[in-house]
């Protein structure tokens, strides 16, 4: 055994640190109100900022966007622990940058998707060209995923897409639909999905914006109405879709905000120095309390990465990192709300409010972190099904 | 024993529910948080028109001569349907204040004004330090001429922006213990170096800086006696801790109840979500959490309504209250899903008010240092 990180990793820890610090502006990382786990202030659904694109395309030259990507689509075929590490620094410093495309379709296209199919995506998506929103919820599909009703009809040389998605995070500013429709009716749920790329400008498309607890327009509820699309659009094999949306969550299995955790802890704490609360007994236990729980995310985090270094399929390992780390999510927050306690409830803008009132905005966002990309109870049953072998209840 | 209610509280519970339905629906509750003021006037003199105003104080002062007890129910149901306003501050912090410790002339003076809707009053207590024990008042109080002249800042002051009075916790003696030098001003709003700037904060309950710079004050505005100020602030807090109990066990209950009605309606899988086990844990949770906070709420208000001694009761009342609070609105999010998440959702007034209701007049781990101490620890 050997906790350290080997020389090779310990020098690209540095060298993504030095760059993000040479490109990202230095308020950065105080002025962002992203919480970590969050769905509702990831900064770029609320517009996107001219210093966060830069930054976006500057990852993008440098083979770090799409960074799990081979060489010769525009990535830098990382290992997964050298990912982790990125990810880890990315989020310790709330940085933009990956994205839908990035992180989901990519490696989907890349595993099921033609060889048409990966020329004409995926070096687009490495260089940040465009931008991908996910397409799957739906007014009466949300953990039931399966239960999709959006419908896609063959017309032709095209699709003709009916029906409607909601909690579409950054649909507003995306360029396409990265989405789940149903192609055949007559068949079992499950198999009759397909997956498909729309694009946002496709007549037929209204985005509607829904303004979610924190005041934040990060999703919509997003209406087709006789979309027509190219049948090339759709990746893989034809009511393959569900498959491929299974297959896609052992892709996102390391993107987890570790580092903002971490990031965020370190600010309350340097808060509650300067404030001189430190000799309280009943914050202090609080605290200690914040800093195991971000210790062990982070060993289950190193562990999934390691293990899918390896080869080995880490079922348990990474469905528990996602619920350990969404309900870090709300621990972190209510915790911080109730050290600070009056301070904790001002808001960004208000007169007295610390650390850019970002622990009370939290507060409100952490709410989204055990809802969105499967709930916690949807996560437990995962682990209890495809971790410990129990039968589907 | 008894543990239910009297007729006429049971009366008065479901006809405040009743009115408040009516005229007080949730869009214009979302719409009063985000304004400036906070509250509506027109609904305002509806209250007072129904004598809510003036529930807890005498006849002869113009009130209703209900007891603690029955404020507590009505505050309950106004906690269930999450009225915004400054009700609390004024005839909770300053009316039981002025009613418990004021001489017959401060009495019949505000009283009777608080009782029509004419006056809003609160409770300047706490400073920069957040805390509420008495080391931290640090704003000073001097006599000169017959009057006194304040100076200092007070910060967290619900509802100073529409106050007419404020009740100044005042440091007026420096030696000493911390508690035997400190006076309670009434102080008008209005006077000259009095400045108010109004925080946004988590739940839009409008609290305060209020700023007093050389503020002069008569010395017939002492309420309870020069340098026994603390003690007019301990009994207006006891009541106050207990009062917003009551608010936070309708508000759970409320939350309860959406949460429930949801699990039954909402289908995913072919059946209603209330039928998975793992949602129907969730909702025996907070039965238990909801029911307990009733429980502790009503006998810690029943106490101090007799007047008996209370100070285990209600930091055990508050201690529960406002964690199970917390907990009940954040299952109720779970349960909501994303659609909780929205602005247009009301799960989210509960929820901001349940963290907002712990942290007021000291959370749930200051209340379980008191409780600690009253155990001899």
């Amino acid at each position: 055994m050997d906790f350290r990180f080997s020389p090779q990793e310990e020098a690209f820890r540095q060298e993504v640190d030095d760059f993000i610090k040479k490109e990202l502006p230095s308020n950065w990382v105080e002025e962002s109100l992203y919480w970590p786990g969050g769905y509702g202030t990831i900064p770029d659904f609320e517009g996107l900022s001219p210093a966060g694109e830069r930054f976006r395309l500057r990852l993008a030259e440098k083979g770090w966007l799409a960074i799990s990507l081979p060489k010769e689509y525009g990535g830098s075929g990382r290992s997964h622990i050298e990912q982790a590490i990125f990810h880890e620094r990315l989020s310790y410093q709330r940085a933009p940058g990956p994205g839908v495309a990035t992180l989901i379709s990519a490696p989907t296209i890349l595993q099921f998707g033609s060889d048409e199919a990966k020329r004409e995506w995926l070096p687009r998506i490495a260089r940040g060209d465009i931008r991908f929103w996910l397409a799957y919820s739906e007014p009466n599909a949300g953990s039931d995923m399966a239960a999709i009703q959006t419908r896609a009809v063959e017309d032709g040389e095209d699709l003709v897409i009916d029906g409607q998605k909601t909690w579409s995070s950054g649909a507003h500013v995306s360029d396409y639909a990265w989405m789940l429709v149903r192609t055949d009716p007559a068949r079992p749920a499950h198999k009759g999905i397909s997956l498909i790329i729309v694009d946002n400008k496709s007549e037929g498309i209204t985005i509607r914006p829904l303004i979610n607890i924190c005041g934040f327009h990060s999703f919509n509820e997003v209406f087709f109405d006789r979309v027509r699309v190219p049948k090339k659009n759709i990746i893989g094999e034809r009511n393959r879709g569900w498959y491929y949306a299974m297959a896609a969550l052992d892709f996102e299995r390391l993107v987890v905000p570790i580092g903002g955790f971490k990031r965020t802890f370190e600010e309350l704490l340097e808060w509650v120095k300067e404030s001189k609360r430190s000799d309280s007994p009943v914050i202090q236990n609080k605290l200690a309390e914040l800093a195991i729980d971000i210790d062990v995310a982070y060993m289950f985090f190193w562990q999934t990465a390691w293990m899918l270094d390896r080869g080995l399929m880490p079922n348990i390992e990474a469905s528990v990192l996602k619920l350990v780390a969404t309900e870090l999510s709300r621990k972190l927050a209510n915790t911080a709300v109730d050290v600070m306690g009056h301070y904790g409830e001002l808001e960004g803008g208000a007169k007295w409010a610390p650390l850019h009132g970002r622990m009370c905005t939290g507060y409100l966002d952490c709410i989204s972190a055990l809802v969105g990309a499967g709930t916690s109870e949807i996560q437990r049953n995962i682990i209890a099904m495809r971790g410990l072998g129990f039968p589907w209840a | 024993m008894d543990f239910g209610l009297s007729e006429e509280q049971e009366m008065l519970r479901t006809s405040a529910r009743d009115f408040l339905h009516k005229e007080c629906p949730k869009q214009l509750v979302k719409q009063l948080d985000e304004s400036e003021k906070g509250y509506s006037p027109d609904l305002w003199e509806k209250m007072a028109g129904l004598g809510w105003m003036g529930l807890p104080f005498p006849e002869k002062y113009g009130g209703g001569g209900g007891s603690f007890l029955d404020l507590v129910v009505l505050l309950d149901a106004m906690g269930y349907n999450v009225v915004p306003g400054p009700f609390f501050s004024t005839v909770v912090l300053g009316g039981l204040a002025i009613l418990s410790s004021g001489n017959e002339e401060q009495k019949k003076e505000f009283l009777s004004r608080i009782a029509t809707g004419k006056l809003i009053l609160t409770l300047a207590l706490t400073e920069p330090s957040a805390r509420y024990d008495a080391a931290s008042i640090k704003t000073t109080a001097v006599a000169h001429n017959g009057n006194h002249i304040i100076n200092g800042m007070k910060l967290f002051v619900p509802d100073a922006n529409v106050a007419d009075y404020l009740l100044c916790v005042a440091r007026t003696k420096t030696t000493g213990k911390p508690e035997n030098g400190i006076t309670v001003f009434l102080v008008d709003s209005k006077s000259p170096g009095v400045k108010c700037t109004l925080l946004k904060t988590l739940a839009r309950d409008k609290q305060c800086e209020v700023v007093f710079d050389k503020v002069s004050v008569p010395k017939n505005n002492i309420l309870g006696g020069l340098n026994h100020g603390w003690q007019v602030v301990q009994d207006v807090l006891q009541k106050a801790k207990v009062a917003k109990c009551a608010e936070m066990v309708g508000g759970a209950q409320a939350a309860l109840d959406m949460a429930i009605a949801y699990a039954k309606e909402r289908v995913q899988f072919n059946r209603p979500i209330g039928s998975f086990q793992a949602i129907q844990h969730y909702c025996a949770n907070m039965v238990s959490d909801v029911d307990g906070s009733r429980f502790v709420t009503y006998k810690a208000a029943w106490k101090v309504s007799e007047g008996l001694p209370a100070a285990f009761d209600v930091a055990v009342a508050k201690a529960w209250t406002g964690s199970a609070y917390g907990r009940v609105t954040l299952m109720g999010h779970q349960i909501f899903g994303a659609v909780g998440f929205t602005m247009d959702h009301d799960m989210h007034l509960y929820y901001r008010r349940a963290k907002a209701g712990d942290i007021m007049f000291g959370d749930s781990a200051f209340q379980r240092k008191i409780v600690a101490q009253e155990l001899g620890l």
